[in-house]
């Protein structure tokens, strides 16, 4: 009965090949990015949608068909206007749809796993994998009202809107906002992740081909959203330690007074090159404590857990003895005793803790493992 | 360029709170033109009105009717008033991107942009998508379950007021102060006191609070007319698809609006009195909101496409002159996409950080919901298999959707696929699909609903060739503005930029720009279709006498053209889903005599008085006006009382009137008869 009238299968093909023709002219970054994990996010956008062609097409094709076949000018075509009930069709139009979702959710969900942005990637491109004792880059990212903010914690450096990473080499970024909700994107680099206020986000990530690339917010963030971009710059490693090295001859120094200078409301913001950083520095972003006097958030959820946390005593303690707090182990700066300072506090506050992670909600500078 | 200063708190003054002469838009040229075009606009309305003397008309017929058909009718006319407003701002939106490349800032700063894009969604959505879904559910509900009006009349004027209350403060906005600069849904820390001090996100609180309780009310009302008010022997599976798909639809309104309501409240509360609920410090947490807001704001969009696809259903059955295929399947269908639209919300921020565990969850529901959603398309597909099709209007907006809207369900597929939505989230490839679905999808089905409908509210059709320009303008042009977004959104562009450095996606905006303008051109057409419709009301070409202009099926279509105040004379007995298609095929008699008195609801002032005191409120809590917001809610109270306290509330329409009535149709009947 569903039997596809030959004349419509040319057209039917011309419809499969439209899509590709439409882009063809044009730079789609995202079917064709300069990274792999961005590569393999990308195709998987091609691989559901050919996945779902598989029953869009006929049916586009059917309505088409039917909505021509059927009119009322064509008396030659059945006419049975009680017909309204076919078990086996009936059969037929839950189950097809029922078969490509199974199929498109078993590709989500490893996909989803694999290409989880919180798990280390495992392969620097389609052949080669990740060496065993490889060191990821990594950068710690603010995003401030309206530039970004980028923290090499292993190299003691920071630039504002501009970064740069040698190519095949594991990037691992750790994102806060010190404002309002952005989001962190590169899209020839991999996917955006949203960087949030009180609230730590982890990207990993690899660059395979040099270039410089653009990148910038992807989440409305209020009058300077347009305006806040920046570069990815991806050389090989030789460029980018004279990157490095460029930074470090700056001979600026990005210390809290300096930051809450570079924090205020700006646009189109040069970029801009510090040699060295506060200590602490990511930290204190993501706990709302960079300005004198505030009370670092994990400080205060650790007073809150109870008068039995060790923390207890000096969780109010004020952010004058800037050094002290931030010197304070953090969740999601990826130091050994940062875990020991999460379980210290788990402990003592199982209570507490469970309820806000039962709730879905972040914790502050956690690991966000649900 | 300068980065634009962060009022401090203004001077709160006891008489005008922080209303200033600087709220005005005395020094913006383009907003005083619009104000002053409004202005002038509003006045001549008003003056032709009072000219007319149809203030009387207007206020006994119209603003005080409990009549459920003038209520939806009322909807409708808003909902069409709040578009012009919407569009005006899509196509302010176009034409800032198609320009604002490289040295060229466009024409828009960014703080005129952002309120724009801001108030374009939440009108779009509340003041145009709502109204023409609550009001062709009002119309067209209680018609076809056989019922005289809704369970709560008077509620029902209530609500309607309640959401036009609501328009009107967003409007005001416009012209006094600003709005919104957030987005649609007003995302803390953003929409909060530090990052937004102004009034623009208390518009948008209180403009949505207003309008929001207007909606649940309606949504009870609905809810329980459906449950209470059907005809005899119309048990849940002889309900028309539409009502089904309403019943679904009022559900989801009943238990998601009030969350809507709640984090408003909630929201207010951070800004007004300095609670941390969703502020970065002192405990709080803006991923709540982020939370709460989507969940309402997912079964929104099935409150916004399930009445749709209830309008297609009775459309595709009644033009394909055939029974709707897979009656039983369609309403477990609907049902299964109720429940799947709790399940689904996490989907709108994935890239929030939420581990892989969880995304997959809420992808894999997502998706499930496609399953319901293809079974659907496949019952419409099946029932204009074997049929006879004419090709009237409502059916073209049917075949339309039925194409787009597939395109856009597989967009939105693709979306829910975790590390896809990565690269895509917040995209202009998910602006395009979510165009694609609810243009293409709910306002194509409320075009198809008004142009079916039509001749059932005000006796007459709609003119064919001025609605065949609008729809070929509008699909044609539809695919022209969102198809080039789709290519933008795999080039990488984000939604809501002012700016653009790279040339190369200039022309994708100015093709964008140029559908936009196709559109704006079957606007104009349908404008002129409604005129020419209406002047031409009593030609033969678009009269209608019988009361049954399509050959319908369902009992809507069994009464006078526009219906008598109570609907039926008699209550009809319902047994075949397909109730009026039923008495035609076994020669049913209109009965022509045995009339009684009918018991009715009477008028009630109300809820326009009240409504209209609540814009006074709103305004007042907008701009810290404390004794105007004390003295308004004391009114409201008031009214409320002094309302509950007037038990004239129904009356009879005398049994003469009914017997002049029903004799002066079967006269019509008769006369008809006699020509064919």
């Amino acid at each position: 009965m569903i039997r596809l009238p030959s004349p419509l299968r040319p057209a039917i093909a011309g419809l499969a090949l439209l899509a590709p023709a439409l882009l063809g002219g044009c730079s789609t970054v995202v079917l064709s990015p300069a990274g792999d994990v961005a590569q393999q996010q990308g195709d998987l956008v091609v691989i559901a949608t050919l996945l779902m062609l598989i029953i869009i097409v006929p049916v586009m094709a059917l309505i088409a068909f039917f909505a021509w076949r059927y009119r009322q000018a064509n008396t030659d075509a059945p006419y049975s206007p009680e017909w309204h009930h076919s078990t086996a069709l009936e059969l037929v139009i839950w189950a097809v749809p029922l078969l490509i979702i199974i199929c498109l959710g078993a590709v989500t969900w490893t996909s989803t796993h694999l290409l989880d942005p919180y798990r280390p990637i495992g392969r620097i491109d389609a052949t080669r994998q990740v060496a065993l004792n490889a060191k990821p880059i990594r950068v710690q990212v603010v995003a401030l009202d309206w530039k970004w903010l980028f923290i090499y914690p292993d190299y003691g450096i920071a630039t504002v809107n501009q970064l740069a990473a040698p190519i095949d080499q594991p990037i691992e970024f750790d994102l806060t906002s010190a404002d309002v909700m952005n989001a962190f994107y590169i899209p020839d680099l991999a996917g955006m992740i949203y960087a949030m206020p009180s609230m730590t986000t982890k990207l990993h990530a690899v660059a395979n081909k040099p270039g410089n690339y653009a990148g910038f917010s992807s989440n409305f963030s209020g009058d300077g959203f347009s305006y806040m971009k920046f570069r990815f710059l991806a050389g090989s490693q030789s460029d980018f330690d004279a990157w490095v090295a460029r930074v470090r001859a700056s001979g600026a120094m990005l210390d809290r007074a300096t930051y809450l200078k570079v924090a205020k409301p700006s646009m189109n913001h040069a970029p801009t090159f510090y040699s060295g950083v506060a200590p602490g520095l990511f930290n204190a972003a993501a706990n709302n404590c960079t300005k004198p006097g505030q009370v670092c958030m994990d400080a205060m959820m650790r007073a809150d857990a109870g008068p039995h946390s060790g923390a207890h005593a000096e969780g109010h303690a004020k952010n004058d003895d800037a050094m002290k707090m931030s010197a304070m182990p953090m969740p999601g700066s990826g130091k050994p005793e940062v875990v020991e300072a999460t379980k210290i506090t788990a402990k003592n506050s199982a209570q507490s803790t469970a309820r806000l992670a039962g709730a879905g909600l972040p914790m502050p500078g956690d690991r966000r493992t649900f | 360029m300068m980065p634009p200063m962060r009022d401090v708190h203004p001077v709160v003054s006891p008489l005008l709170g922080r209303l200033t002469l600087d709220a005005l838009p005395l020094h913006e040229l383009p907003v005083l033109l619009a104000f002053g075009g409004v202005t002038v606009g509003g006045l001549a309305l008003l003056a032709i009105i009072t000219y007319f003397k149809a203030w009387g008309w207007l206020w006994r017929d119209w603003f005080t009717s409990v009549d459920h058909k003038k209520i939806g009718i009322m909807y409708v006319i808003l909902a069409l008033v709040m578009f012009l407003r919407g569009f005006s701002d899509a196509l302010m939106m176009r034409a800032q991107q198609a320009m604002a490349f490289g040295d060229n800032a466009g024409y828009l700063p960014p703080d005129h942009y952002n309120q724009i894009f801001t108030a374009h969604g939440v009108i779009m959505i509340f003041f145009v998508a709502m109204p023409l879904v609550v009001g062709l559910m009002n119309f067209v509900v209680p018609l076809q379950i056989g019922a005289r009006d809704v369970s709560f009349p008077y509620l029902n004027n209530f609500s309607f007021w309640l959401t036009a209350s609501g328009a009107i403060i967003t409007m005001i906005s416009l012209f006094v102060g600003n709005y919104a600069r957030t987005g649609w849904l007003a995302m803390p820390p953003l929409s909060g006191m530090e990052a937004s001090p102004d009034v623009g996100v208390d518009y948008y609180i209180w403009g949505l609070q207003i309008a929001g309780l207007g909606t649940l009310l309606s949504g009870v009302n609905l809810l329980a007319t459906i449950v209470k008010m059907r005809a005899p022997g119309m048990t849940l599976f002889k309900m028309p698809i539409f009502v089904w798909t309403a019943l679904c639809t009022n559900t989801l309104i009943v238990a998601a609006f009030p969350v809507l309501t709640a984090v408003l409240a909630i929201l207010s509360l951070d800004r007004l009195l300095g609670m941390q609920f969703f502020t970065n410090g002192l405990g709080g947490n803006p991923m709540m909101y982020v939370n709460l807001i989507w969940i309402w704001g997912h079964p929104e969009v099935y409150i916004l496409i399930l009445p749709a696809f209830g309008i297609y259903s009775e459309v595709v059955a009644t033009f394909s002159q055939k029974r709707l295929f897979g009656y039983t399947s369609m309403v477990y269908a609907t049902i299964v996409i109720t429940i799947l639209a709790y399940l689904v919300w996490l989907h709108h921020f994935f890239t929030m950080g939420s581990g892989a565990s969880v995304n997959s969850f809420f992808a894999i529901t997502t998706m499930i919901i496609s399953i319901p959603t293809g079974a659907k398309i496949f019952n419409w597909l099946f029932t204009m298999y074997h049929g006879r099709i004419r090709y009237e209007l409502p059916m073209m907006w049917t075949v339309a959707f039925m194409l787009t809207f597939t395109i856009g369900g597989m967009t939105g597929v693709l979306l829910a696929v975790p590390p896809a939505d990565f690269v895509l989230h917040n995209s202009l490839f998910l602006v395009a699909h979510f165009h694609n679905v609810i243009i293409g999808g709910t306002l194509f089905g409320m075009f198809a609903g008004i142009n079916f409908w039509w001749p059932k509210a005000f006796g007459f059709k709609l003119d064919r060739v001025w609605g065949k320009r609008s729809f070929w303008l509008w699909v044609v042009g539809f695919w022209t503005a969102f198809a080039p977004l789709y290519v933008l959104g795999l080039m990488g562009v984000t939604r809501r930029l002012s700016h653009f450095d790279d040339a190369s996606y200039q022309p994708y905006f100015i093709v964008a720009a140029i559908g936009a303008a196709m559109i704006a051109g079957g606007i104009g057409c349908m404008a002129i279709q409604f005129f020419v419709s209406i002047r031409d009301r009593n030609t033969e070409r678009l009269r209608d006498l019988t009361g049954d202009p399509w050959d319908g099926r369902t009992l809507e279509w069994s009464t006078s053209s526009p219906p008598p105040d109570y609907n039926f004379a008699f209550t009809p007995i319902v047994y075949d889903n397909d109730a009026f298609w039923d008495m035609k095929t076994r020669g049913f008699e209109r009965p022509t005599a045995g009339f009684k008195a009918i018991h009715m609801p009477k008028n009630a002032a109300a809820g326009v008085i009240i409504g209209l005191i609540s814009v006074g409120f709103g305004f007042a809590m907008i701009w810290y006006i404390w004794w105007l917001a004390i003295a308004s809610l004391v009114a409201m109270l008031g009214v409320s009382i002094w309302h509950s306290f007037n038990y004239k509330r129904d009356f009879h329409i005398p049994v003469e009137d009914v017997i002049r009535t029903e004799d002066e149709r079967t006269r019509l009947l008769a006369a008809q008869k006699v020509v064919a």
